[in-house]
């Protein structure tokens, strides 16, 4: 699936801008739209350029309504276009609930498949960045739960990209989530031109034989400094980046529990309904007989995330998944 | 539908008077009294700045240019009204009593800055754009449902005018003839984006008539304008006359907030212009220059005064303690449930406390 040549370093923020402007150049009917995404290019920058490159029929600077954003972007996917929608945060996607959840998510179950919803849906998420109330939200499990609607996350530039270019080539619709704390943490390199990275599979980011973290999007960090400080200790740790939370990996993250028979799961999402209950339910259907001890969970609280003089306290820490490793090893 | 709803002004952008009916209302006290606010919401906003550029505070949303529309409107209300602004309100709510140290602790990320002081009716700023429309109306319906005379005042952007939430905000105030104000600031920018991208439509306070409401449109940079045409609209609401929708032009000079770069989608020269011609708080200061009011040797003083008052209050938002994390898990409920209790346990013995 690839046609890249040469690579170049990237943020994980580029690695989204260049996913965009390669599907752009190559579809004429990908569009990208939402609030302050042309002329300011994004407010994260994630749109740099494109209005330049492609013009304001390709790039669209929307009046401010996020239902408004995603009701029309199903109308246009539903006749002939592939719409990037851009929710500027994870936490104003909440006006267009119910188009996503009544529409975007049923469209072609309800007409059995004569009509479908090609459309992708960006949103950075997440804390750590001390923004303002409401941006720091991580509601993740809300739409991993809704019918009819992928999820994903990439953690890494190269990831992101992939991803993307997957994503906006699905049939159906996607919420891709664009962790923002590590919008700009690192740069990697990333192959210029046209690669996918498949919706669905994870990764294995560290392997290890004695625990498994599974993780996702901002956190992956902070669990493989947990995995390398364990290392110390004498723990052999394995650390899974799911990428895709719905469908999930289930024979990578399977296997690597069968593998080893531990398992810490690791989100900033509230704990209640998170992505680690399903998780758990996962392995507890293929892998119950394997496991030497119960699955521990690291994650945030069953609390709004609080205003940020205080989200160190709300998001998990490298100390916080080191203590669930040690846990599950001297259980 | 533009000169269906002209832009009323009582005094010009050189502080001359263009409407004689009012020189009796313009009172000395008065016309001070709106001048000491807005110098005051001009400094406090100034220092907001500084005070993130100099990592003292988060990410701030300053609002300069804007403190006739925010200081001419928050005059207007009484003690138990109610008041709903948006994150870029400080203005507004410094005016109707909030306190001045919550406010800075707010923008430094403490839950105690949504708090207003014992007594008044400051919802916390309303970051989801446009929801907050329809708490005001709310709140205004309770006032009329009990029968008292008091009204809600709620503030939003140009940009809110594209979220449903206004829409319906407008509507249910309409329909139920709740005494709410709808106090439009018109700055011209949602963030980037022009109102003209925003909106076809000429004006904000055409949108009224979709919903037979009272609607106005006034020069939101003229605070006397600003101050008695929100008057005209919460007397009409106490009366029991239902809702108006008041549409204040004005202009942020500085950028969306300290993370934003306005030179990305505007030529911030155009805020050198306006600045020089038509400054809300210039234009008062030569109001009473022309009307014998101005006292040099006053504003002096009251700057001085004002500085005062905002250093002691920054001396306190820093000498604040830092707030414990039970604060986190223990307002969620009225009490807190298992999860939660077990959750804020095991952070404790995490923390080996
Ligand atoms: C529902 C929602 N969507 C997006 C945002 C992000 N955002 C914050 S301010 C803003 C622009 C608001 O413009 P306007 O209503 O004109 O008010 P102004 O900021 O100019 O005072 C946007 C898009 C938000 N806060 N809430």
């Amino acid at each position: 699936m690839t046609t890249a040549v040469g690579t170049k370093k990237m943020t994980l923020v580029q690695a989204v801008t260049d996913g965009l402007r390669t599907m752009m150049k190559e579809h004429d009917n990908v569009l990208v739209l939402g609030e302050d995404v042309a002329q300011n290019g994004g407010v994260f920058r994630a749109t740099d350029g494109l209005l330049e490159e492609f013009g304001d029929q390709r790039i669209i600077d929307t009046p401010l309504a996020e239902s408004g954003i995603i009701g029309t972007s199903i109308g246009l996917a539903m006749n002939g276009f592939r719409p990037v929608a851009e929710m500027q945060f994870l936490g104003f996607i909440y006006p267009a609930f119910n188009q996503i959840m009544t529409h975007a998510t049923r469209i072609r179950a309800r007409t059995l498949g004569a009509f479908t919803v090609p459309m992708v849906i960006r949103a950075p998420y997440g804390a750590g960045v001390r923004a303002p109330e409401i941006h720091s939200d991580s509601v993740e499990a809300l739409f991993a739960h809704m019918p009819g609607m992928k999820v994903v996350v990439p953690s890494n530039a190269y990831d992101a990209k992939g991803m993307l270019i997957a994503s906006i080539e699905d049939p159906d619709p996607v919420l891709f989530l664009e962790p923002m704390r590590v919008y700009r943490s690192t740069k990697m390199d990333v192959p210029e031109g046209k690669y996918t990275v498949e919706l669905g599979k994870g990764s294995i980011l560290r392997e290890g034989s004695d625990v498994t973290v599974l993780t996702y999007g901002s956190l992956t960090e902070q669990c493989v400094k947990a995995a390398e400080a364990a290392s110390e200790k004498g723990y052999s740790v394995e650390v899974i980046d799911l990428r895709s939370l719905y469908p999930l990996d289930k024979e990578l993250i399977a296997a690597s529990v069968q593998k080893t028979g531990r398992a810490v799961i690791v989100h900033e999402a509230p704990q209640t309904g998170g992505l680690c209950d399903t998780l758990i339910s996962l392995i507890n259907d293929t892998s119950f007989f394997y496991m030497k001890a119960p699955v521990e969970k690291v994650t945030g609280h069953d609390t709004p995330v609080p205003m940020f003089a205080l989200e160190d306290h709300y998001l998990p820490t490298s100390e916080r998944i080191q203590a669930a490793i040690v846990s599950v090893m001297d259980c | 539908m533009q000169n269906e709803f002209p832009m009323l002004q009582i005094i010009d952008q050189n502080g001359v008077l263009v409407d004689e009916s009012y020189r009796s209302l313009l009172t000395e006290s008065l016309v001070k009294e709106l001048y000491v606010k807005m110098v005051r919401a001009r400094l406090f906003d100034r220092k907001g700045v500084n005070l993130q550029r100099q990592g003292r505070i988060g990410t701030y949303v300053p609002f300069e240019g804007q403190e006739a529309a925010q200081i001419g409107s928050a005059m207007a209300m009484q003690e138990g009204d109610w008041m709903f602004p948006t994150y870029r309100d400080h203005g507004a709510t410094l005016t109707f009593g909030h306190s001045l140290k919550n406010v800075l602790l707010y923008w430094k990320g403490r839950q105690i800055g949504c708090v207003p002081p014992a007594g008044k009716n400051i919802f916390p700023p309303a970051v989801p754009i446009a929801s907050q429309l329809l708490h005001a109306t709310g709140t205004a319906w309770a006032e009329k449902l009990k029968g008292t005379d008091r009204a809600s005042i709620v503030y939003f952007g140009d940009g809110a005018t594209s979220e449903g939430d206004f829409h319906e905000g407008l509507n249910f105030a309409s329909v139920f003839n709740v005494p709410v104000v709808f106090f439009n600031q018109n700055n011209g920018f949602a963030i980037s984006v022009p109102i003209a991208k925003q909106m076809k439509a000429k004006t904000i306070a055409q949108k009224s008539v979709g919903y037979d409401i009272e609607g106005v449109r006034v020069d939101g940079n003229d605070v006397f304008a600003v101050y008695f045409h929100t008057l005209k609209a919460v007397e009409n609401a106490r009366k029991g006359n239902g809702p108006t929708l008041i549409e204040a032009m004005t202009w942020r000079y500085g950028a969306h907030t300290t993370a934003d770069d306005p030179s990305k989608y505007r030529d911030q020269e155009e805020s050198v212009r306006r600045r020089e011609s038509g400054d809300p708080v210039t234009r008062v200061e030569l109001y009473m220059k022309h009307e014998n009011m101005w006292d040099e040797q006053f504003a002096n003083e009251i700057e001085q005064t004002i500085m005062k008052e905002i250093e002691e209050a920054v001396a306190k938002m820093e000498q604040e303690p830092a707030p414990h994390y039970s604060e986190m898990f223990d307002y969620v409920f009225a009490e807190n449930p298992w999860p939660i209790e077990e959750q804020k346990r095991a952070y404790a013995g995490m923390r080996g406390e």
